[in-house]
């Protein structure tokens, strides 16, 4: 194998487990965040704007790590500096 | 396929590019703009008042309360940056009904320059409020061994606000253009529903979450205070 088809494949799978692997933790973050705050919600439906804004925000910031990874798997898949590396050298022979 | 606006090139002479991300910045400024300073021509002060003017002091006080619920006493003097965000990346994501159009908040260079303006006023406002030494002095709350946290939490929330706004927007493109690939007509309107409602959310994020910033840059520590914020 050379370099070229060594770096399309680590890319490519490394993407998928990054989404794969990254998207498990802040499901299991926001579910558990949503389940709490529906609890309190049917507790307590007087503070229900209060929860609700604290839910959201807190939501983003827990889905904002999935964000990061998918940032970082279409980086891998469609803006790969290595890739682009070696397509600059495989030009210039 | 594109990853942002910014590949989308309209009108290039030399090194100067007209891309999508600045020709719809510049769209949406300009409505944003025009649009206020016509409803706000003729206000009247009485019972009757255009429909106008109605949603305007909707949306103000609407933002006004917003502001004051998460800890800013006087929201007048913040509303203008804080609103002028909300507003901006809201209506930026709203726009994406019009065909043709892309978010400019799906690009990275936007996002960026919103985050950075956030970095920038945090410790303007909180120097206005405390005075340079007071809010040099929050460094270094609670002991001097918190400098460098302190520092480094400031510049990590930068990009998180960034990379958040730019990852949702994007997301949203890229999920509409692969469906309209896979299954062409109904189901990509589904999504392009929800896309609204994440761009309305991330829209309040945004802003909510330069407020609680502004608000822990300006609290005058007379006591302990009771509200930590996240990255």
């Amino acid at each position: 194998m050379d370099s070229a088809t060594l770096i399309a494949m680590t890319s490519i799978i490394t993407a998928g487990l990054t989404i794969a692997l990254g998207s498990i933790g802040p499901a299991l973050g926001e579910g558990l965040a949503v389940s709490k705050a529906l609890t309190s919600l049917a507790q307590q439906p007087d503070a229900a704007s209060t929860i609700t804004r604290t839910l959201f925000v807190g939501l983003a910031m827990v889905e904002s790590v999935a964000i990061y990874c998918f940032v970082v798997s279409m980086i891998l898949i469609f803006a790969n500096p290595f890739w682009n590396h070696v397509l600059t050298q495989a030009a210039g022979k | 396929m594109r990853l942002s606006p910014d590949q989308m090139i309209f009108w290039q002479h030399g090194f100067i590019k007209l891309n999508g991300t600045i020709v719809f910045t510049w769209a949406l400024m300009l409505a944003l703009t025009m649009g206020a300073k016509l409803v706000t021509g003729h206000l009247s002060k009485g019972l009757t008042r255009s429909r106008w003017q109605n949603l305007l002091e909707i949306v103000v006080s609407g933002i006004e309360k917003q502001i004051e619920d998460v800890g800013l006493h006087q929201p007048r003097r913040y509303i203008g940056f804080l609103g002028t965000l909300f507003l901006f990346v809201s209506s930026a994501s709203l726009c994406t009904i019009i065909p043709g159009y892309e978010p400019p908040t799906g690009s990275l260079s936007t996002t960026a320059a919103l985050a950075l303006c956030v970095f920038v006023a945090v410790p303007l406002f909180g120097m206005k409020e405390q005075g340079l030494g007071g809010y040099l002095k929050s460094y270094i709350e609670p002991t001097f061994i918190m400098l460098p946290f302190n520092i480094i939490s400031e510049l990590s929330r930068t990009l998180a606000l960034a990379v958040r706004l730019f990852g949702n927007m994007m997301s949203g493109a890229m999920i509409l253009s692969i469906l309209l690939t896979i299954t062409p007509f109904i189901f990509p309107i589904a999504m392009s529903v929800l896309g609204l409602l994440t761009g309305m959310v991330q829209a309040y994020i945004f802003s909510i979450l330069a407020a609680v910033y502004i608000a822990a840059g300006t609290r005058v520590r007379k006591a302990k205070p009771e509200i930590s914020t996240g990255p």
